[in-house]
């Protein structure tokens, strides 16, 4: 095993490099593009054994990715943004396919105003496609990911493919000691891309054809939400695998982090979960009973867990870092139905550093404390809050 | 007032002043580009209230920000079918897109395409520096082959777009090709298109020393225009085997179509709309 310092976007490189997909096609877009120039380079170099399709536009990049896929070959891609979301037809061609694709998303803000700083709606605005969901913390987690990615999704029980995220610049463009892990431990641990079917003039077949109404479209699509269910217990198992392999231990779908006795446990995805550890830290030792729950996996979304997460404190604060406009943030409106029938301890929803306005330790304080007033008073003040809004004094 | 400074303050009144300093690197050509653009808007006598300028993503797309008339910075490769709908809804204004090759002819490519051949009343301005610039130099749809971009580290094995070439081919009444060495022609060139009706094409060669010239032996701005200079020949209504573009060799400038006459597609709807209500 080698330590390098390496940016969220190497190590997602990494990632790729080390997993050995056959064809790369991917079309530039910040802050994602050094994913793709640093695998052009892996591939021209002869590190890499794979071809690179240099495509005209995100949605002939996942086309592209599908096609080659289909032919019997592990495929891997990366987008941001409005490249994730222009690739939204092909995504859902993807799952459907059931093509176990691995794309890296790096969440940038969606345009107008233009903004290239992060912000979830790119990935969460993609919930329903039938991808698997990553969001990463730091970029050890971006790169094993990747080989886990590869390893769960293909499994012929699953067969769906997977992104995972990692926030614009915070995690894109810092560099920090990454692990890279040995190929051979690689090579055995995701293994031989084995196809369940593919295109093969030896055994012609067609994909893709139409079907009627009375055809089995619905039990195509009732098979995909069994895999999803299947892929929850691999999830969890490949993980344990993946600590007995490489010393790393991931908590499957949900990491907790000093929930044990909390008075209110706050929920988030990504990065903000790094200061919020710290900031929880702090308060601790001021007496005041914090915890975090972080959504590793928001696809499948980990229903089990947060039902027995909400039992450990008085009130959740879901944190999310997009908006679901009408009513709500999704891992807001997530958690709700998940917990529906389970709970009445209060939950609330805070918005918050959409367009990758910065979140301070000191937001997440004040959170914290609106937090614990709401577990004391066992009322929610409001049911979903945008913090830190300009001119708002509650939280100025 | 001299004429010259006259010029100066008509055009510094096209900007949008508090938006600069600009983006772009010191030495680009896309100042260049816009520059001449400006100046033959006021040379024509254009109302800046009767004048969009629409670009998509990339360097070149950042214009849209610094011209002071109403101004669209639109998706990736989108800039054809919004300035198309703004020439519909509004078709007494002067349209004019103003974006890069990457953004115009791949991820929009088939845009470009499809107005071309409906020949919609616009005036296109392709910058064109052969790389996708603002993402750091990735290889695009202009590339020339065997030059040198991240993504082609050991040399490009596509073949690029000939623009005008392109145009011309769907039907495009107006196409024509300068570099930024060629100052005084491009303006020119823009002022007459201007004038003219139906789907216009300029492309413009433009330098991008920082991402392109650095990866191809020419790492400063000066040593790209020499070299646009150097390998530029002025062959107005080339054919389609004379508009020659390529990687070290030689680059055919000049007007190569200009006919007028050819109804526009809103022209052609408004006819039908006439003869309907017949
Ligand atoms: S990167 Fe190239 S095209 Fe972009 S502003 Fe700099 S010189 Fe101009």
């Amino acid at each position: 095993m080698a330590k390098m310092i390496l940016t969220g976007n190497e190590s997602a490189a990494w990632g790729a490099r080390l997993s050995k997909p056959k064809v790369v096609a991917a079309y530039p877009i910040t802050p994602q593009t050094s994913i793709i120039e640093k695998i052009a380079e892996f591939i021209a170099n002869g590190e890499m054994d794979a071809r690179y399709i240099r495509v005209e536009s995100e949605h002939s990049a996942m086309a592209a990715c599908i096609a080659a896929e289909n032919t019997g070959v592990r495929t891997f891609t990366a987008t941001s943004a409005h490249g994730l979301t222009l690739m939204h037809e092909m995504l859902i061609w993807a799952s459907g396919a059931r093509l176990p694709i691995v794309m890296s998303v790096v969440n940038r803000a969606m345009a107008p105003p233009w903004s290239v700083w992060t912000d979830q709606l790119d990935s969460v605005a993609q919930r329903d496609t039938g991808w698997m969901q990553i969001y990463s913390e730091n970029n050890q987690e971006v790169l094993d990911s990747i080989i886990m990615a590869y390893r769960v999704g293909e499994k012929h029980n699953i067969l769906l493919p997977t992104m995972i995220m990692e926030d614009a610049f915070i995690l894109s463009h810092t560099a920090e000691a990454v692990d890279v892990p040995e190929q051979k431990l690689v090579d055995d641990f995701v293994g031989e891309f084995e196809p369940a079917f593919k295109l093969d003039p030896q055994d012609p077949g067609g994909f893709g054809s139409l079907i009627m109404p009375e055809g089995p479209y619905m039990e195509f699509r009732y098979k995909m939400a069994l895999a999803m269910d299947e892929a929850r217990k691999e999830i969890r198992k490949v993980t344990e695998e993946f600590a007995e392999v490489f010393g790393r231990k991931y908590p499957g779908l949900v990491e907790e982090y000093r929930t044990e006795d909390a008075d209110a446990i706050m929920v988030v995805m990504g990065t903000i979960a790094s200061t919020a550890k710290d900031v929880i830290d702090a308060l601790r030792e001021k007496g005041k009973k914090v915890g975090l729950a972080r959504i590793r996996y928001f696809r499948p979304f980990p229903y089990e867990e947060l039902r027995e997460i909400v039992k450990k404190a008085d009130m959740l604060g879901i944190v999310d870092r997009s908006y679901t406009f009408g009513y709500g943030a999704a891992l807001y409106t997530e958690t709700k139905g998940a917990l529906y029938g389970h709970t009445d301890k209060p939950i609330k929803n805070y918005v918050v550093g959409l367009g990758g306005r910065d979140i301070t330790p000191d937001v997440l304080v004040k959170i914290f404390d609106n937090m614990l007033k709401i577990a004391k008073d066992g009322v929610v003040d409001r049911e979903i809050e945008w913090v830190g809004l300009h001119g708002d004094e509650r939280w100025s | 007032m001299s004429m010259m400074e006259d010029i100066r303050l008509k055009v510094e009144s096209l900007l949008r002043t508090e938006r600069l300093p600009h983006v772009w690197c010191s030495g680009c050509g896309i100042g260049i580009t816009l520059n001449a653009f400006l100046r033959a808007v006021v040379r024509a006598n254009i109302d800046p209230n009767q004048l969009a300028v629409v670009s998509g993503i990339g360097c070149t797309g950042r214009a849209a920000g610094y011209v002071n008339v109403d101004s669209f910075h639109t998706t990736h490769g989108r800039a054809i079918p919004f300035a198309v709908g703004l020439k519909f809804a509004r078709p007494d204004m002067h349209v004019v897109v103003f974006s890069g090759d990457g953004d115009l002819f791949a991820i929009g490519g088939n845009h470009f395409v499809n107005a071309a051949r409906r020949n919609h009343d616009i005036l296109v301005i392709a910058v064109n520096n052969f790389i996708y610039g603002m993402t750091g130099g990735q290889h695009g749809p202009t590339t020339p082959t065997g030059a040198f971009t991240t993504t082609t580290p050991y040399g490009n094995p596509d073949r690029p777009f000939n623009i005008p070439h392109l145009a011309i081919s769907l039907g495009a009444p107006y196409a024509a090709r300068w570099t930024t060495h060629h100052l005084m022609q491009l303006q020119n060139s823009i002022y007459t298109a201007l004038h003219r009706k139906g789907f216009r094409v300029i492309e413009v060669i433009s330098q991008c020393p920082t991402v392109y010239g650095r990866r191809n032996s020419m790492r400063d701005p000066l040593t790209m225009m020499e070299y646009f200079k150097k390998n530029s020949i002025i062959k107005h209504d080339a054919t389609f085997e004379e508009m020659e573009l390529t990687y070290n060799g030689k680059i055919v400038v000049g007007v190569f179509r200009d006919v007028q006459g050819i109804p526009t597609y809103e022209e052609r709807y408004e006819d039908i709309i006439r003869r309907a209500k017949k």
